[in-house]
């Protein structure tokens, strides 16, 4: 398994997730800057939290722009696995990796707590270590993270699985509770909570690390 | 040439920012409001002279960047 992740002007959960990442897979982890144009040989990129651009325009819009961007569509669309957490998320659904758009909160309030999620499948590569149906608890700390498509495009992802994680209850807004959606194959997952902060009982728990672990377990089927 | 773009939530979008102005609004006593709408506004110098051409980059623009059409929907407008 050789993971990097992406670095954008303002990301600044970059480095915990680099820490989660390298307790689980025992290698080091490349911070990648957004201004790079190559991901070749990596199995697993994560896009990280943050406030990339000062979340000017729109939140994400300028990440999904950089040069990083072409890259990052390559390596999803040879089925190499791709993560994108809170300001990754947004980032994902801006540059229509994933479908959907993250809109501000609906009481306008920055939300920063413990929030519990339900996982609504267990057979994808990011949460085979979880049970489905399994309540986990995970922080967020975003002002937009209401999730947001068109009755079109919501039919069609839960007609498809697509949820990956639905808040047990709603803190934002987000349509059906979406906290999380993978892409149409499943080798792409954006969520807005953070799991790289729970990988240790001293700071609150370990509620993530099944997650990053499950990761390291799905090495072998990266495709090619 | 000039042009201004403005950007604004598709109907049935929830905008609480519009819904805490106009909240606001009723606060200072202004009567009468049925409903706040909060878009964004943007301005543009580019090197073109030709309006349809500049109007056809600039779509590509708000297609491109300055607009999510999951959400929002933009107005092109040419001033000089």
């Amino acid at each position: 398994m050789k993971a990097c992740v992406i670095v954008f002007p303002a990301s600044n959960c970059d480095r915990d997730m680099q820490v989660a990442l390298e307790r689980s897979i025992s290698k080091p982890v490349d911070m990648v800057w957004h201004r790079e144009s190559d991901l070749t040989g990596y199995d697993l990129v994560v896009v990280p939290g943050g406030f990339s651009y000062g979340d000017y325009l729109r939140c994400g819009a300028m990440a999904a722009r950089s040069p990083i961007m072409a890259a990052i569509k390559k390596h999803a669309d040879r089925g190499g696995l791709l993560l994108g957490v809170c300001n990754g998320f947004q980032v994902l659904t801006e540059a229509e990796i994933l479908p959907g758009v993250l809109m501000r909160n609906a009481n306008l309030k920055f939300i920063c707590k413990d929030v519990e999620l339900t996982v609504e499948r267990n057979d994808t590569a990011f949460t085979s270590g979880y049970a489905t149906g399994q309540k986990i608890t995970t922080p967020v700390a975003d002002h937009d993270g209401n999730y947001f498509t068109d009755d079109e495009t919501l039919k069609r992802i839960e007609g498809n699985g697509q949820v990956a994680f639905r808040y047990a209850e709603n803190p934002n807004g987000s349509i059906n509770s979406i906290a999380g959606v993978y892409n149409e194959r499943g080798n792409v997952l954006g969520l807005m909570p953070h799991p790289e902060r729970l990988v240790d009982s001293e700071l609150g728990g370990t509620d993530g690390t099944p997650m990053f672990d499950a990761l390291l377990n799905y090495s072998g089927k990266v495709g090619a | 040439m000039k042009a201004t773009v403005h950007v604004t939530l598709k109907n049935g979008v929830l905008d609480p920012q519009g819904k805490a102005i106009e909240h606001t609004l009723s606060g200072l006593e202004f009567k009468g409001i049925n409903e706040v709408r909060q878009g964004k506004f943007i301005e543009l110098d580019i090197n073109e002279t030709d309006p349809a051409k500049a109007r056809e980059q600039i779509d590509a623009m708000c297609r491109g960047l300055l607009a999510n059409t999951v959400i929002e929907n933009y107005e092109i407008e040419i001033i000089e």
